[in-house]
């Protein structure tokens, strides 16, 4: 056959998997040598990987969003009556995810051989073989490969007497491999505790380990014995008596999506910043409309033609105005040195939506920018990250966010402080609601802000003036002409 | 104490600092009163052999880039933007000239005639590093950072000390050139090599690469002056050329190797250049750099200003460049069927180079290592 098969490389010393993140052809097409077929996205960094084999793609074996060990087929193009380019070898990863039947003229090496001894290919994940990451260069293996070639039977070669003793130890080395070739590492446990898990009837590899050296404790054996009340799918279990497996349309009353990269990345920092910064939450309700009426004439300034100028623009400027007056709100807490940071400066997030999840990149030195710049960064920022190409610099160095929850129509919410800052301000919808004004009840634009601050950093009394500062001057512009420069 | 305010930034800024530049980014030729004189014998025979090294180097650049992201290379080191200070200063070598390369300056071992498919050994992890350094004197790739600057100087010693300087014979007199770049000027190992060749006047060009990043640092984390600046602490001139500029680089090291072929000493260029790609494969630069960074190098592209000029000039037409462009696929094809077919080594291999004359004991542990090896099976086949 003229079908050739490309197997994941790893193109980044050392990685073991990679998620597959867009297939940029599709059965049918016609590819060149070197054309980008796919994006993955590693431990590393994402690239596009370009074609090794010229042809007609056959088939996309891996699903975007999947994430593959190293060596795994990817795609099978057929390269049609040229001689096949016989399958890729991955040189650095010996996986041994050889595909079948194609090792004439490949430099394979030692993968090609091995045929017989491993031909669970892809199945042979690097579970037990990641390496710790690093800058440069291969990191550091956790735990051996526990891989070795195949041995000669005893009998094929009688090696010069002089020689035995060195075979001999040659062959004592190799045959101690087998030992953990079984794929599994070996479990550290002293023998009765081997013995009360086989009483127990406990897989003793299955079992956590607590002890000295990574070691099973006669305590891990009988914790895990013990009857577990609650795991997450026997909570969610449905109740007795409703025998259908489907929810609602019809479709699986569960699914399991995989965490991927900015999912993940969001939910360690949520659960990071909401477990180690205190959090307090204030809310004011304010009558916007002089910021709303300003914005409409700012709108048929010139300077301001080509831009959207937001209530949101309005608001970044307003908080830029205040944090100097209440510069805590725009600290740092450092745990390790044991201080607090005050920053003068302001790189100020704005929270975003994205098709990959939540991410905030901020506005660099946006205490500098004017009204209008601080407009357009906005835009940038928000266009950029619903394009999912915010560089990670642009998400890092935040000292303060703006989480604009307004945009799904929602009055306010108890945000989660971006990890590193001090505080975060949710800025609520604004709507026509019957308000008090001038001792008449009169339609009037109304929002909520939402504060929630860093109690370590920020007490009560700061949090509060920081926010009644910013609402008084989304309440009336006019405001920012008493205020002195700090 | 008196500090010297004026000077406080590592790029230098315009009123302070001279940048050597004979092609604008536009591929404008500017006069310059004295690098003119260096270059006033190219031909415009020769300004399209030095568009076809540059074409050249990128193309083996970008093909070694595929085959890595085809599993076929463990590594790659990218030399893109590059290409103009490599091949200006290897052009203006001379034959009996000696090359100490770090590990990315394939371009520097296109123009001195190495087979580039013999620099893939190394990063398929086949060898370590296959090409004789005697046969094009061009040195082995050096991957521990300015360690070559070193054995540069000491060669460059060796040659004063043969007599191979300031005899005024052109094809005796020679001189060495050492590359690094800018993170390597931190390393103690290029200090000193300052040190000694400065002190001993060696024949020894330090050619900088100052592509701005070493690895994820930034060049203002490196130094308070521009690089070029610290040869003067050092006792030899230094300057800055436009790195990207082939026809400036050629122009500066000419002067430079043939000052250093007349016994005056050493020198330093600092060719201020970017690194368009990243660090090496496995590195992504978009987590600590900007892209409007890399936009604005980009319009400073070293291989299309020359490419602007002669169309500019006329000394090229379009079947003269689509040559090139099928030359340069030719050659990647060249690479790509080599690299693929490379033998993986036997292991005993390592055994051959260690000594000249293998000693008794090491011999056995070779021969008791090919016998351990002849006990597998699978290991007789793939040989």
């Amino acid at each position: 056959m003229s079908v050739s098969q490309f197997n994941l490389p790893d193109v980044g010393e050392g990685l073991t998997e990679a998620e597959i993140v867009s297939w940029k052809v599709k059965p049918g097409d016609a590819v060149k040598v070197n054309d980008i077929i796919v994006e993955i996205e590693t431990a590393k960094s994402a690239v596009e990987l370009p074609s090794p084999y010229a042809g007609v793609v056959d088939s996309l074996l891996v699903e975007e969003g999947q994430t593959v060990p190293v060596g795994t087929p990817i795609i099978a193009v057929n390269t049609g009556t040229e001689t096949p380019v016989s399958d890729v070898a991955t040189p650095g990863a010996d996986l041994g995810a050889e595909s079948s039947g194609s090792d004439a003229a490949a430099p394979t090496g030692t993968g090609a051989d091995e045929k017989g001894a491993t031909d669970t290919g892809a199945d042979t994940p690097a579970a037990e073989d990641e390496r710790q990451p690093v800058l440069v260069g291969y990191g550091p293996r956790s735990s051996s490969p526990g891989r070795r070639q195949r041995k000669r039977p005893a009998a094929a070669s009688e090696p010069p007497p002089d020689q035995q003793r060195a075979q001999q130890s040659a062959h004592a080395g190799s045959a101690q491999a087998p030992a953990s070739g079984d794929g599994r590492a070996r479990v550290l446990a002293k023998p009765p505790v081997r013995k009360l898990a086989k009483d127990l009837g406990i897989d003793i590899s299955t079992v956590t380990p607590t002890g000295p050296n990574g070691t099973v404790t006669r305590e891990d054996v009988q914790a895990a014995a013990a009857p577990v009340a609650d795991t997450a799918d026997e909570a969610v279990r449905e109740p007795a008596g409703v025998s259908s497996e489907l929810g609602w349309n019809g479709q699986p009353r569960t699914e399991r999506i995989p965490v991927r990269s900015v999912r993940r990345k969001t939910a360690q920092a949520m659960v990071e910043s909401a477990f180690t910064a205190p959090h307090v939450t204030e809310f004011i309700t304010v009558d916007v409309s002089r910021s709303v009426k300003l914005a409409e004439r700012l709108r048929e300034k010139r300077e301001f033609r080509d831009v959207k100028l937001t209530p949101l623009a309005l608001l970044a400027r307003a908080m830029c105005l205040a944090i100097p007056r209440t510069p805590e709100v725009n600290a740092r807490w450092d745990e390790d040195a044991g201080e607090i940071v005050m920053q003068r400066y302001v790189n100020l997030g704005i929270a975003a939506a994205t098709p990959r999840g939540l991410v905030v990149p901020n506005i660099k030195e946006a205490h500098q920018l004017s009204l209008r710049d601080l407009a357009v960064a906005i835009n940038d920022l928000a266009s950029t990250a619903r394009e999912g190409k915010t560089p990670p610099a642009d998400m890092q160095g935040g000292t303060i966010s703006i989480t604009n929850v307004g945009v799904f129509g929602v009055d306010t919410g108890t945000p989660i402080i971006n990890p590193g800052e001090a505080a975060i301000l949710a800025f609520g919808a604004i709507r026509e609601q019957p308000w008090v004004h001038k001792g008449k009840i009169k339609p009037r634009s109304i929002t909520t802000l939402a504060l929630s601050f860093d109690h370590r950093l920020v007490d009560g009394e700061q949090g509060s003036r920081f926010l009644s500062d910013v609402a008084s001057l989304l309440e009336d512009p006019a405001n920012a002409l008493a205020w002195s420069m700090t | 104490m008196t500090v010297d305010t004026a000077v406080t930034s590592a790029s230098g800024t315009a009123a302070d600092t001279e940048l050597v530049q004979l092609l604008t980014p536009e591929g404008e030729r500017v006069p310059h009163e004295h690098y003119d004189t260096l270059i006033d014998d190219i031909t415009a025979d020769e300004i399209r052999d030095l568009y076809r090294d540059l074409t050249m180097s990128r193309r083996i650049d970008s093909e070694a880039i595929a085959l890595q992201r085809q599993g076929e290379l463990g590594l790659w080191a990218s030399l893109l933007g590059q290409e103009a200070a490599q091949v200006g200063s290897a052009r203006a070598l001379r034959p009996q000239d000696h090359v100490f390369p770090t590990y990315r300056e394939h371009g520097v071992a296109w123009c001195r005639g190495v087979d580039p498919a013999q620099l893939l050994g190394l990063f398929r992890g086949v060898d370590q590093g296959s090409w004789d350094p005697k046969e094009n004197n061009f040195h082995l790739y050096t991957i521990v950072i300015g360690a070559q600057t070193l054995h540069a100087t000491g060669y460059a010693m060796g040659v004063q000390r043969d007599g191979a300087i300031g005899t005024g014979d052109p094809e005796r007199d020679a001189a060495v050139l050492a590359y690094f770049g800018d993170g390597a000027t931190s390393q103690g190992d290029v200090n000193e090599a300052f040190i000694w060749a400065g002190v001993n006047n060696a024949p020894v060009v330090f050619f900088c690469q100052n592509n701005q990043w070493a690895i994820s640092e930034p060049l203002e984390r490196q130094t308070r002056v521009p690089l070029y600046r610290r040869a003067h602490g050092f006792g030899f001139p230094g300057l800055r050329v436009d790195g990207n500029d082939v026809l400036a680089c050629l122009a500066v090291s000419r002067e430079a190797l043939q000052r250093a072929r007349d016994g005056e000493g050493p020198s330093l260029i600092e060719a201020f250049t970017y690194r368009m790609g990243a660090h090496t494969t496995s590195d992504d630069a978009s987590r600590y750099r900007l892209d409007s960074e890399l936009e604005s190098w980009r319009l400073k592209d070293p291989v299309e200003r020359v490419k602007a000029y002669m169309t500019r000039e006329k000394m090229a037409d379009q079947a003269f460049f689509d040559g090139v462009e099928a030359e340069a696929e030719q050659l990647a094809e060249h690479l790509r069927t080599t690299c693929r077919s490379m033998p993986d080594p036997h292991p005993t291999t390592i055994f051959d180079h260690v000594y000249v004359d293998t000693p008794p004991t090491l011999r056995a542990q070779q021969e008791e290592m090919a016998r351990y090896l002849d006990s597998f099976v699978d290991e007789k086949e793939a040989q």
